[in-house]
């Protein structure tokens, strides 16, 4: 039995798969990638995100500091391990004593079989809707052992499962995720690879390897094309990724692969404030429908059929 | 909307709710010539024939279904026999921002001249308060409770289809072999069966009175009609009148015009709250839809004009206007008619059919403010009629609200109602459960559960006032445990109920020996039979509700008290109640952590639910099976339509971090922003409690619009409704609303009037909502997407 690091659990989220499903956010992703709206998700250790706002002055916070640090004059991102929290023997226990939640600490180690009965609370609602859990992130891939063995105790549990991945990891732990039956909600982001670099920070090779090995492998694939203004929507890359898409052929059955357009959006603008990070894409405006429109038009050039949204 | 629906739709919509002392002249002068000289059900009786022959009527251009309650549209009776307004209550009502209605110059002169003059002193009201006990009076005065019926007429009644079947005609050959069965040699009531008897038969007079006058007015406006074409209608409409309510009716016309006059019929006789509903429309039409489209007399079209007509009627009848406290608690112009679509029918089978989509349609195209409807969702109702309810819900004005016609049954089976007689059953008002046709079901008042625990926290004194209203439970600081503290809550409870159920049962009783109900008797199954009113225990069945509110915040507030007092030990009794006392001035520190740092109800997690499930038991163990006066017994629902907010400005800060004077938790929902977790979370934690041994509860859940978009937004929200129904929940009502389109629209009202927001058991229009209203809407948690 191995522990995971979450950092969040959304119960009745509708744009990860089909039902009514509950989304696991697992913490911690190889990516880098400009428009991410889950940047407290990208470290891998715990972290406190800060909204001063909230703060009613009380004080809590410093009692609580085993270090005997204000948390709220640092100046810097609490992270677990580093910096002014280097040493300290119990991370997050300002966050707790805060009743204000102008602190809040991002990340949980838990138990698989605790995590697997949060996730069970919820199955009258997956029955019925032909839902499951939605493991996301972060990069849900990046907790490798962990996720298979949440994948495989949910199959046991009769709670269907789906995956929402870069695609960014090694081909036997994709493939040996495959083997346990979950949808893979699979990001296509750019095919241009110095662009992809520059865009995400990693290389695409791997993650088209991955594509086209889970395809191969009957996986069920749900693709999905985060529409990022100035980023993957200019000439040529909208058209490489409906190639990509068409060449890894039909879904097993037959069927045409489905592909959603999730449109960037810029709701994440206040995580980066309260990391006291900045927002790279901090001027970059949501899609127009046209564009949106334009984009659908071109998958449908090549045969695809693309939905916006979720 | 065809032409002649958008016309009719906009005169009434547009059409400013006024005051007609009509009414109450015709009562009065009738009084003055009958009492004392006719048996009470006579009197009443022969009074409701009376108006039937000599108010106004009233036909407009346009309309194929007649009759006003008022000389014109919006304008309501008043009932000086049960509240008789003083001169200042009329020019209050003509002035109030909120919920007012327009009162002319000759009305207040009516009623200083002659009104007032007889009814003070007289009125029910005023017989009333002189006898009522001063502890409930200062119980009441202090918010621990409303009553219903200090200022009108028990309602909450809902039809069966016995009216589609027959006539007023074959009801009198009914009462006359009633009367005919009197065993005049050993039963003792015998006369005064005879009496009631009688008294039913003058009122089915009077109906068909009523009719016969507007058949000769569409007879006299035909003859002078230059177009051909309305000249014909006004026939068509003279036609029916004489038909209805005298027979049954042969057709999709004549059944909407004979419900139409009944419902008239019973809320000019009196003023019951609720209203009064068709119950079952659709299945009560689908026969006449059915037969009407099959021999080619009645197209879809048609079908759905004449509905969109009769929906107009109930929007033309806004509530009569309230005084005092229940203004105050209820300002509204809804009146409550809730029309039911889908269900079970009496054989268990589904029961939606063509004219529930009708249904759905017009309801979605007029936005209207009345007549509210719901979809009983059975596990046999089709998806379709599900998925189409969830696409009007989706355009964001609270309709329909959503129902479990499953647990509907079972709630009635489980109190010895018959199976069939249960599956014809379903809401009435709000979210009320009763048997159509066969029941009185009556609604005495809201119960403040957050102010008794007050009480409990104070020694039984209201902080509020400095007044000793409960009972002397002891200082907190002293409690050994949490037990104790849950002790005294209890004990707070019973003496609370024990106080309005005394004056419940009074008012009950002044009701059947003042202001019996003849007409109201021979439409509700078993009243004929037995000789017996209404109000006399004559229905077959005979329920009293006393509606729970503030589940929430008592819930809450005592998970906040138990974690930080006496589990944690880090808030001590002494800061807490004087933090509470100075409304958390000074200690937001200590108010947030009570707010923030509890587990509260809402969030599917067992430490607050359990407390909810305790205080539900409590609450029913107080009310449930208290015999009530008409040989039934009490029972609680979990209904606060929009008491919450009247009963919150009487109630101080509380434990769970709320302030002074702010909304209490509404119906059975969490508490304004504490559920946190997602509507999946509400609906377990709402599934813990027994709905089945209430007479309803309320779950508001409010959407943001991006959460239900697509067809997969409404199968997903379908889903959610049929989960939390399989697991027992009794309702569930959304707001498709963004807070940015609500705070524009407290910016500028004018350009939002037709905005309808659920705001209870029922919509309003966002802009006609007061203030505080207003804000609890907006604070409501708005499930989003992720």
């Amino acid at each position: 039995m191995s522990s995971g690091l979450v950092f969040d659990i959304r119960r009745y989220a509708l744009h990860d798969g089909p039902g009514i499903r509950t989304a696991v956010f697992l913490k911690g992703c190889p990516l880098r990638c400009l428009w991410c709206h889950n940047p407290e998700g990208l470290g891998a250790p715990r972290e406190i995100l800060a909204r001063p706002g909230r703060c009613v002055g009380c004080g809590a916070c410093g009692r609580a500091c085993p270090l005997g640090l204000d948390p709220r004059s640092l100046g810097e991102l609490l992270v677990e391990g580093r910096g002014a929290c280097a040493s300290c023997p119990s991370f997050g226990s300002c966050a707790e004593a805060c009743p204000a939640e102008a602190l809040q600490l991002v990340g949980r180690r838990v138990e698989a079989a605790e995590l697997l009965a949060e996730i069970a609370r919820d199955r009258p609602f997956y029955d019925e809707s032909g839902g499951g859990v939605t493991f996301t992130g972060g990069e849900p891939l990046a907790q490798g052992p962990f996720l298979l063995e949440m994948l495989a105790a949910c199959r046991a549990a009769g709670i269907g499962t789906a995956v929402d991945t870069s695609g960014y990891a090694p081909e036997e732990l994709v493939l040996a995720a495959a083997g346990l039956g979950p949808i893979f909600l699979y990001d296509v982001k750019l095919v241009d690879e110095t662009r992809h670099k520059a865009a995400t920070g990693v290389s695409n090779a791997p993650i088209l390897r991955n594509l086209r090995a889970l395809a191969a492998a009957g996986a069920d694939l749900r693709l999905r094309l985060p529409l990022i203004p100035g980023v993957n929507d200019g000439p040529g890359d909208l058209e490489a990724a409906a190639e990509l898409v068409a060449s890894l052929g039909a879904a097993p059955g037959g069927a045409p692969r489905p592909l959603h357009i999730l449109p960037y959006h810029d709701a994440a603008r206040g995580k980066y404030r309260m990391r006291g990070a900045s927002f790279e894409l901090d001027r970059t405006a949501p899609p127009d429908p046209a564009a949106l429109e334009r984009a659908a038009a071109v998958f449908a050039a090549s045969g695809l059929h693309a939905t916006i949204g979720g | 909307m065809n032409e002649r629906i958008t016309a009719l739709r906009k005169a009434s919509f547009d059409a400013r709710p006024s005051f007609s002392a009509e009414r109450a002249v015709l009562t009065t002068d009738f009084y003055l010539e009958w009492s004392g000289r006719l048996s009470t059900p006579m009197l009443r009786a022969l009074n409701f024939k009376n108006l039937c022959e000599r108010k106004a009527i009233y036909l407009g251009p346009g309309e194929l279904i007649v009759g006003e309650r008022g000389p014109k549209p919006k304008a309501v009776s008043s009932f000086p026999e049960l509240t008789c307004h003083s001169e200042e209550d009329l020019r209050i009502l003509d002035s109030r921002p909120m919920a007012s209605y327009a009162v002319s110059a000759a009305d207040i002169t009516a009623y200083r001249e002659k009104v007032i003059p007889y009814w003070r002193g007289r009125s029910m009201r005023d017989r009333a308060f002189a006898e009522i006990p001063e502890d409930w009076k200062a119980m009441y005065g202090a918010g621990l409770f409303t009553e219903f019926m200090e200022q009108r007429a028990p309602g909450h009644t809902a039809l069966d289809g016995a009216i589609y079947r027959k006539g007023m005609l074959d009801y009198k050959a009914e009462i006359a072999a009633s009367r005919a069965r009197i065993d005049w040699g050993s039963d003792p009531a015998a006369l005064a069966k005879e009496e009631e008897l009688k008294a039913m038969d003058a009122a089915c007079d009077g109906a068909i009175v009523f009719a016969e006058r507007h058949a000769a007015l569409a007879e006299t406006m035909a003859a002078s009609e230059p177009d051909p074409a309305r000249a014909a209608e006004l026939r068509r409409i003279a036609e029916v009148c004489r038909r209805v309510p005298a027979r049954a009716p042969r057709d999709f016309w004549e059944a909407l015009q004979m419900y139409w006059f009944v419902h008239l019929g019973t809320i000019t006789e009196l003023n019951g709250w609720d209203a009064m509903s068709p119950g079952h429309l659709d299945q009560h039409l689908a026969p006449f839809y059915e037969k009407g489209i099959a021999d080619g007399t009645l197209t879809r079209e048609s079908a759905k004009e004449l509905l969109s007509c009769f929906w107009i009627k109930v929007n033309n009848t806004p509530a009569p206007p309230k005084v005092g406290v229940t203004a105050a608690e209820s300002g509204t112009y809804n009146d409550f008619t809730n029309i039911n679509l889908g269900a079970l029918k009496r054989d268990g089978t589904d029961g939606s059919s063509e004219v529930s989509y009708i249904a759905l349609e017009v309801l979605d195209e007029l936005q209207l403010l009345q007549p509210q409807a719901n979809v009983q969702v059975s596990a046999k109702t089709p998806d379709r009629l599900l998925k189409a309810a969830c696409a009007v819900i989706r355009r964001g004005s609270g309709y329909p609200s959503l129902f479990n016609a499953d647990e509907v049954v079972e709630a009635q089976t489980g109190m010895g109602k018959g199976i069939e007689d249960a599956r014809e059953g379903g809401t009435s008002g709000c979210v009320e459960t009763g048997c159509f046709g066969k029941e009185a079901y009556l609604l005495h008042g809201y119960l403040n559960a957050p102010k008794i625990l007050e009480l409990a926290l104070n020694d039984g004194v209201d902080p509020c006032s400095g007044a000793r209203l409960g009972a002397a439970t002891g200082d907190p600081a002293r409690f050994a445990d949490f037990e104790a503290l849950y002790a005294a809550f209890e004990r707070q409870l019973r003496l609370v109920v024990d106080t309005k159920v005394r004056v419940s049962n009074y008012l009950d009783r002044m009701f059947s020996a003042y202001a019996p109900a003849p007409f109201l008797s021979v439409v509700v199954a078993d009243c004929i039979e037995k000789g017996l009113d209404y109000y006399e225990g004559g229905a077959r069945y005979n329920t009293d509700y006393i509606q729970c509110c503030g589940l929430g915040t008592v819930t809450d507030s005592l998970a906040a008290i138990r974690r930080h007092v006496f589990e944690e030990g880090k808030v001590a009794w002494a800061e807490l109640r004087s933090a509470l006392a100075a409304d958390w001035k000074g200690r937001e520190d200590l108010r947030l952590l009570m707010s923030n740092k509890t587990p509260r109800f809402g969030n599917d997690e067992d430490y607050a639910d359990q407390i909810a499930q305790r205080v539900f038991e409590s609450m029913y163990r107080t009310i449930d099976g208290r015999p009530s006066p008409r040989g039934g017994t009490y029972r609680m629902n979990l209904l606060s339509t929009t008491c919450h907010v009247y009963f919150g400005l009487r109630t101080g800060a509380s434990p769970d971090g709320r302030h002074a004077t702010l909304p209490i938790s509404d119906g059975a929902s969490p508490a304004q922003g504490a559920d946190r977790h997602g509507p999946t979370a509400v609906a377990k934690s709402l599934a813990k409690i027994d709905h089945a041994r209430t007479g309803g509860s309320l779950l508001n859940q409010r959407f943001l619009p991006s959460a239900l978009e697509g067809e997969a937004g409404i199968d997903k929200l379908a889903s959610l409704v049929r989960t939390y129904f399989r697991m027992g929940g009794h309702h569930i009502q959304f707001n498709v609303v963004d807070t940015e389109t609500l705070r524009k629209a407290q910016a500028k009202p004018e350009d939002y009037r037709d905005l309808l927001v659920r705001v209870a058991g029922y919509s309003d229009y966002f802009v006609n909502l007061d203030k505080n209203h207003q804000e609890e809407i907006i604070s409501r948690t708005a499930q989003e997407v992720c």
